[in-house]
């Protein structure tokens, strides 16, 4: 069947709706050329925040441990949340929905609650194992455990897996349930064992269910700030912590600008893939017509 | 089956490791620093680490009650933390700080003593100061008839729609404890309560456009609304942007306040503290940071010299109304009055009026 | 099989207990204890106090819910319509713009939307705020944008609408076509195969869309402050309140956290009995 495009109604609909999301980004990117350090009063144009930027350790840093922690934490939420989906879709509905109401929890809850929390617990394991290293310590003299240990890039990853897995759930779960649910029992009386039949029925059915999930973490991840005050330490910090941080006095523009490059780095990174995925099509559909 | 397990057991291991990897690892000299954000000429930093071969972790948070927050979770290791004054008298009471060894520190001998001694700190046990300056109103020349002189624009409703209020308890009922002729310190229920009466009154009629905090600057610089309370160092940034701007302590007086240096009582560096306090307190490190953020220096050598730094640097003269505003002379901060810790009673009413005045 | 596959779950499960139910035990325990120590039901009772809040949390999470459901589901199925070239930027493109911080899309929306802003002062040139003046007799000087409900539901459906387009894309472009076909060949006009094919078969991308925006926008803080005018609080705004405003009191934060959950808890629970009830209703 051939699929009925969208009239030009519909595509302007459309063409609003991404002006309305793109619209705070345009401005944000031409105040990053601002002159002065005002987010609102243009003074003609400049790279100074670009060069100042290039200087500022503090968020350089800071950029580089939000792009280490939640590319790790999107792939680890990715990973266990895929499977966990899968496992809750395969349970009977009476223990599904009490798991899927606990699995909400760290969404429902206020981040600052969640962070705290995390934070007591993190704080009372750390006691614990303090306890039990200096005992352990002092019963034998091969290991050394250390005794005091504290928060930073581990806790600061595991806060951002437990409140990125709910997301790549919510995501992946209605794939599943779309799935015909034949298919996955008419591929093992074919012989699949499990995992042929995880790798080759299920994922290409769910993948974009995967992809929305793994956007949706990346993109909790890079924004949280309130979760990430509380679990961090002092020797980790992420960029929504350093610009949340300058509220006490103001944002300059210098985040405008990193914003920018990121954004721009992103963009040419999605062209690349796009113009190589298109070409190779291309080229399998010559070959195809060439047979 | 077995390659899940697997995969969870592999998990797992990273995790401790990533968790027990991030204990001191004891060789290298480091300092965890606390501050605010724009709160310093980064540049320090590195000359700093430079010097004396100690690393600089520094990390910032958006305001005291934050800091406080994170410190009672329990989740902020630092050395160094730089509160206000009523903070630090909280930190005290609540045995908080370390004593700090002033031997360690001789650059605290250039620090003025109208900043020693202060109420937050009486026996110069535990802070150098760091910053100070005054709390005021700011307004936009071209929007209101006459030069604001008094707290009563804040509360009047000739400027409806017009007014930025603080978005802070203390520093909103501070203005109404000021206009009726009340101590911001005290502690008299009645007092606090009238007080509260003046601001949910001007808010019922309108007066206030919006609470803000940060968001000052964009709706001053923009002018979006004719007057607003904030610090002076933030003034003179907003006026760079809109030189209509004005700044004025009013006549019933205002608070002042004193940013300082302290150490924390469980820092595991507090050699490496002392000694970045000990270059944070020097002239240059104060001049330097001055510039950076136009807020004034306690150190009285760093505030003489500003006028002629500013005109090494920049090759004009600084503008001395200015230099005024940013270190306030004795006889603006004669009517000013730093904040004191409240008794708990006291937060906590200040904290329930807050809520029904946002409900 | 059943069975088998669900042990997937396992290693979650573990997860969670530790890193999920651990803490929300603390806070539980949090939110029945006074200041000092000991068991209280104190927190709860002043709960009657911020009706108001929660009643005005609520309706604006709802509204901004509903509003990110309108726009959002066209907008994936007009998505799914296009080219795949288009498509296989789309998600990304959807996203986006919320890679860019929270605080500086707030801050531009904010210049957008001030007396003396971008909008208004287009309005200014078009001569829309002279027409509106002399049609109305009025005498406005800008029309108010900022600092209205209106505005924060703005924020929210800002915010919050990828999380909405993106579960009801994904289970869109994969629906079963000869499902479409058939309606369609069974003499079905385009209303009532959408209404009673395409919805029914999108119903489980848009639950999932519907709670990604609603559960996150009841606890949200920050937008109501920017452009909200901050003169009406919000659930968020009250619960970070008790743990970073002066008076520092976690317990009465965690309390009004935790009622806040069992309400959302509650209409989660409604909400998706009645839409497996439809689904079920199109399957048989």
């Amino acid at each position: 069947m051939k699929k009925k495009n969208n009239s030009l109604l519909n595509r302007l609909f459309m063409a609003l709706v991404f002006v309305f999301l793109y619209a705070p980004i345009v401005l944000l990117i031409v105040f990053s050329f601002n002159a002065g350090n005002s987010n609102t009063v243009w003074k003609g144009f400049s790279l100074d925040w670009y060069a100042k930027l290039l200087h500022n350790r503090l968020i350089m840093q800071s950029v580089y441990t939000t792009l280490l922690v939640s590319l790790l934490a999107t792939v680890i939420a990715t990973v266990a949340g895929t499977f966990a989906a899968i496992g809750f879709y395969a349970m009977r509905r009476k223990l599904r929905d009490p798991l899927m109401t606990i699995n909400n929890i760290p969404m429902m809850n206020a981040d600052i609650v969640t962070g705290v929390s995390l934070c007591l617990f993190f704080v009372a394991f750390f006691g614990l194992w303090g306890d039990f290293a200096s005992w352990f310590n002092g019963m034998q003299h091969l290991v050394r455990l250390p005794t005091r240990l504290t928060m930073g890039f581990g806790t600061l990853l595991i806060a951002h897996i437990c409140f990125n897995i709910p997301y790549v759930i919510l995501s992946v779960g209605p794939k599943l349930r779309q799935m015909d649910k034949n298919l996955v029992d008419a591929a093992m009386d074919l012989g699949c064992t499990w995992m042929q039949a995880f790798r080759k029925v299920i994922l290409p059915e769910i993948k974009p269910g995967i992809v929305s999930g793994a956007l949706t973490a990346f993109t909790m991840s890079i924004d949280d700030f309130v979760i990430s005050y509380f679990t961090a330490g002092s020797s980790a910090s992420t960029l929504a912590m350093t610009i949340y941080g300058m509220t006490k006095k103001r944002v300059t523009p210098e985040i405008n600008a990193i914003s920018t490059l990121l954004f721009v780095t992103v963009l040419v990174l999605l062209a690349i893939v796009n113009i190589r995925e298109a070409r190779q099509e291309r080229r399998r559909s010559a070959e195809l017509h060439r047979v | 089956m077995k390659k899940t397990l697997a995969l969870v057991l592999a998990m797992m291991m990273a995790a401790t490791m990533l968790l027990t990897g991030c204990g001191s690892s004891g060789e290298e000299r480091v300092v965890n620093v606390c501050s605010w954000g724009e709160y310093i000429d980064e540049d320090l930093i590195y000359q700093f680490e430079e010097e004396t071969g100690i690393k600089v972790n520094y990390q910032t948070a958006e305001s005291n009650e934050a800091l406080y927050s994170l410190l009672k979770t329990g989740a902020g290791d630092y050395d160094v933390i730089v509160p206000s004054d009523y903070m630090i008298g909280r930190l005290i009471a609540e045995d908080m700080l370390a004593e700090l060894n002033y031997d360690n520190i001789p650059n605290y001998a250039k620090i003025g003593d109208q900043y020693k001694g202060l109420s937050f700190d009486p026996d110069n046990k535990y802070t150098v100061p760091y910053t100070w300056g005054t709390l005021g109103i700011i307004y936009n020349t071209t929007m209101v008839d006459a030069p604001i002189t008094s707290w009563d624009a804040m509360f009047d409703e000739k400027y409806a729609g017009q007014v930025l209020m603080i978005r802070n308890s203390r520093d909103a009922l501070a203005a109404a404890l000021l206009n009726l002729g009340y101590d911001i310190n005290t502690t008299d229920e009645a007092q606090i309560r009238e007080a509260y009466q003046l601001l949910s009154g001007a808010k019922n009629a309108g007066v206030y456009q919006a609470f803000v905090m940060d968001e000052v600057f964009q709706k001053m610089e923009g002018g979006n609304a004719a007057i607003a309370m904030y610090y002076a160092g933030d003034y003179l940034t907003m006026l760079e942007n809109n030189p209509d701007l004005a700044y004025v302590v009013p006549e019933e007086g205002s608070n002042w306040f004193v940013d300082a240096m302290c150490v924390l009582k469980d820092a595991q560096h507090k050699t490496e503290a002392e000694e970045w306090i000990n270059f944070i307190a020097g002239t240059d490190a104060c001049l330097a940071n001055m510039d950076y953020i136009w807020y004034a220096s306690p150190n009285t050598e760093a505030l003489e010299q500003y006028p002629a730094y500013y005109q090494e640097t920049y090759g004009e003269a600084l503008d001395m109304g200015l230099y005024e505003i940013m270190a306030a002379p004795q006889e603006v901060r004669d009517r000013c009055a730093l904040y004191e810790n409240l008794p708990a009673e006291t937060l906590t009413l200040y904290n329930d009026l807050w809520t029904e005045l946002g409900i | 099989m059943k069975n088998k596959l669900s042990h997937f779950a396992i290693p979650y499960v573990i997860w969670m207990a530790l890193f999920v139910v651990v803490p929300i035990i603390m806070v539980v325990l949090y939110a029945f204890s006074a200041a000092g120590g000991g068991f209280t039901l104190a927190n709860f009772a002043r709960m009657g106090t911020y009706a108001v809040v929660f009643l005005r949390s609520f309706k604006l999470a709802l509204i901004a819910t509903a509003v990110c459901l309108l726009i959002g589901y066209p907008v994936s199925y007009m998505m799914s319509k296009e080219g795949p070239q288009f498509q296989r930027l789309a998600m990304v493109l959807i996203m986006l713009p919320m890679w860019m911080n929270f605080l500086l899309r707030t801050y531009s929306w904010m210049s957008i939307l001030e007396n003396n802003g971008l909008l208004n002062q287009l309005f200014q040139k078009i001569g829309l705020i002279a027409l509106y003046n002399q049609v109305f007799g009025t005498d406005l000087q800008y029309f108010r944008l900022i600092n209205t409900q209106g505005a924060v539901v703005l924020g929210m459906v800002y915010n919050y609408l990828p999380f909405m387009i993106l579960p009801i894309y994904s289970v869109i472009i994969k629906l079963d076509r000869s499902l479409i076909e058939a309606a369609r060949d069974l003499g079905a006009n385009t209303f009532n195969v959408f209404r009673r094919v395409i919805l029914p078969l999108s119903l489980p991308g848009v639950l999932s869309g519907i709670t990604m925006v609603f559960v996150p926008s009841v606890s949200t803080f920050a937008i109501s402050k920017m452009l909200g005018g901050g003169t009406e609080m919000m659930l968020g705004d009250l619960i970070e309140q008790q743990f970073l405003g002066g008076a520092y009191n976690p317990q009465l934060g965690a309390a009004i956290s935790l009622v806040m959950m069992v309400i959302v808890v509650v209409c989660m629970w409604v909400m998706n009995r009645f839409g497996e009830g439809e689904e079920q209703a199109v399957m048989m």
